[in-house]
């Protein structure tokens, strides 16, 4: 087993009697990396975190923390941290004993104690908040408690398991800006679990969206989002969603994609597979609203249309508008000044080059 | 001057209709229902012998005296001693005592274990546990007199005691089970996680947050224990008779004059344990059954 990895799973099934959860599942996390498992609910990233953890029993293959095999070790005995959803604080105890509760079943000396929970406090400024319960803090601060619960117990690995999900947004966007400085303060391996595309986005070193018990893309954040693998990322990230508009690709000199009365050539499209001269039908082609151009800059485009406005969504600093090419809705992506009106005729157009293709089933062309 | 048209405006306002009558009679009636029996009761222990005879049952007593219930407590005679309920007072607080304390250990263990720490069979173990709290008692009694003799503890303090804890197992590890199901799991992890093992979790997470299932669990038990008399007559022996077989032996006696005052008063005084558990928490009580309900 390499040294360079935090993590390593190898093989992984997880099954609930017959019903297999996960299956196959290789995983190689690196030293200080922060990755996100991304995924819809009953994805399998949960569970995923929970084998990590050692909170559930799998059933074949193994899993490496720090090049030891800890496959049947206990979680205490992983060097993990890990931070819930619902905070999990000890209710009947103060802030003060909940982050200790660990060391002190470890048997770790009094005062290595006292130094570690004041070093994690002053780190999560939670000093003040020592001697209250759980009950009588914020949900922010509850949140911040169950983090230096990790915190103090100085581990390689902390796990998060949708720690910011009960939040509400401001706090979340806070707290979330405050986990990233911890990483880069901190400079250990975290794994995170979210259905939040914003914090996988921002947060992570490299996200792995997983759908069905597998890993459907593990990349970048900028690759995920500019070269999506297949249809369901591409779909997935994003927001609001990627436009897909279904119809034939034409190969020649120059491929041609086209759609009802569409016509769209994609010479400039990089195309990450060879294809043959022959002609693809059920051909997906997506184009992100942002990447959606605008007036005089769409009548530059490669590719450009006149537009009726059929819905306006000013949100302050952009406006989302929704069009009708064809049947199609399509929406795209205007600064927020623009004063559009339902029925206003417009002229949209858009760079190929940043679209991506899909092929019938559904991956990238 | 013409009066002054009321629309709809603040609070709306409170009358009482003909279903609210309807309700509050109701209400008093089963109140009253209720309540006579009590004041039958509690009229009769405090009257005298000589009015008792004049057989006017709802009477105000008219000279008012504790000197039924001192009888009761003091010198009644229960079969050939006349001693009073004091003695069987005491056996049943050394029955009920350990009964309850020990019935509530085993339980609140079996529940956290059967929630947490599932193993191989554990549904099975808990469905049969369950079952078991449908069986009427009287099925298994000659079977648990052989047993308990086989064992030496028949006729005994220890002997009851070891009955009471059996039976209160069923439902107790029932309500101790919803009740730890239905607290986050997630603490769950975290405390295995922060390296505590089966006892750490039970002793310093789970049992602090069980104060209401506690409080519900000993009222049941409680109650339940001393009010018994099936259990008492059979398994402690005629030395440890508790309070409820020698109020029947004082109420049932047919010698001499039927005392209708002391009968009340000893009924009332045998009573007085499960009532004052009840008034104390009452409160507890509703809660912590629907605590213990939610999850089945």
């Amino acid at each position: 087993m390499s040294e360079n990895y935090s993590i390593e799973i190898n093989d992984l099934k997880v099954a609930y009697g017959e019903v297999v959860v996960l299956e196959n599942m290789n995983l190689s996390i690196e030293n200080g990396e922060f990755l996100v498992l991304l995924g819809a609910s009953g994805c399998g990233k949960s569970t995923l975190l929970n084998c990590i953890a050692g909170l559930l029993d799998i059933r074949d293959g193994e899993i490496h923390i720090k090049g030891r095999n800890v496959t049947w070790e206990e979680p205490k005995d992983r060097g993990i941290g890990m931070v819930f959803q619902s905070y999990a604080l000890y209710p009947q105890m103060s802030v003060k004993r909940n982050l200790s509760f660990g060391l002190r079943n470890a048997g770790v000396k009094r005062d290595e104690v006292e130094r570690r929970v004041a070093q994690a406090s002053e780190i999560l400024q939670i000093e003040p908040l020592l001697n209250r319960r759980p009950a009588e803090l914020s949900g922010g601060q509850r949140q911040r408690v169950a983090i230096g619960r990790a915190l103090v117990r100085d581990v390689d690995v902390f796990l998060f398991d949708e720690p910011l999900s009960n939040l509400d947004a401001k706090l979340r966007a806070d707290l979330r800006v405050e986990i990233k400085r911890l990483h880069q303060r901190l400079e250990n391996t975290m794994i995170y679990v979210t259905h939040d595309q914003i914090e996988a986005m921002t947060l992570a070193d490299r996200i792995a969206i997983m759908r069905g018990g597998l890993i459907q893309q593990l990349d970048t954040p900028y690759h995920i989002y500019n070269k999506p693998v297949n249809k369901y990322v591409a779909g997935f990230i994003g927001s609001p969603a990627m436009n897909f508009i279904e119809g034939t690709l034409t190969m020649g000199d120059v491929p041609v994609f086209t759609s009802g009365s569409l016509s769209v050539p994609m010479g400039e499209y990089a195309l990450s597979q060879t294809l043959g001269t022959a002609t693809m039908e059920g051909v997906t082609l997506g184009i992100r609203p942002e990447h959606v151009l605008f007036g005089d800059a769409a009548k530059g485009a490669p590719f450009s249309k006149e537009v009726i406005v059929e819905v306006v969504e000013p949100m302050g600093a952009d406006t989302l508008v929704w069009a009708m090419i064809d049947d199609l809705s399509f929406r795209f992506r205007v600064e927020g000044q623009l004063q559009l009106r339902r029925g206003d005729a417009v002229t949209i157009g858009f760079d190929p080059a940043r679209g991506s293709m899909f092929d019938a089933d559904e991956t990238r062309i | 001057m013409t009066k002054a048209i009321v629309t709809p405006r603040g609070a709306k306002p409170n009358r009482i209709g003909p279903s609210r009558i309807i309700l509050y009679s109701i209400l008093v009636v089963a109140a009253v229902y209720y309540l006579l029996p009590l004041y039958v009761m509690v009229a009769t222990s405090l009257k005298d012998l000589d009015q008792v005879r004049e057989g006017n049952i709802f009477a105000w007593p008219l000279r008012a005296g504790f000197d039924a219930w001192i009888k009761a407590w003091d010198t009644a005679c229960t079969g050939l001693y006349c001693e009073g309920l004091k003695v069987g007072f005491w056996k049943s607080v050394q029955i009920t005592v350990p009964s309850v304390l020990v019935s509530i250990a085993i339980a609140s263990i079996n529940g956290y274990a059967l929630s947490y720490w599932r193993f191989r069979g554990s549904e099975v173990f808990f469905t049969i546990l369950i079952i078991g709290s449908f069986i009427p008692y009287q099925v298994m009694l000659y079977p648990l007199v052989i047993i308990t003799r086989e064992l030496g503890i028949f006729g005994t303090l220890p002997g009851v005691i070891f009955i009471h804890s059996i039976f209160g197992m069923p439902i107790l590890t029932l309500l101790f089970r919803n009740y730890f199901a239905a607290l986050p799991v997630e603490l769950f992890k975290a405390a295995r996680v922060d390296g505590a093992g089966f006892w750490g979790i039970f002793f310093q997470i789970m049992l602090p947050m069980s104060i209401p299932i506690l409080v519900v669990a000993i009222i049941l038990q409680v109650t339940g224990i001393w009010n018994d008399f099936l259990f008492g007559v059979i398994f402690a022996g005629t030395q440890n008779w508790p309070m409820t077989v020698q109020l029947n032996n004082i109420v049932n006696s047919t010698q001499g004059v039927k005392e209708h005052n002391v009968n009340m008063a000893a009924t009332i005084l045998t009573g007085l344990v499960p009532l004052t558990i009840y008034f104390i928490s009452g409160r507890y009580f509703v809660r912590g059954i629907a605590a213990g309900a939610v999850k089945g």
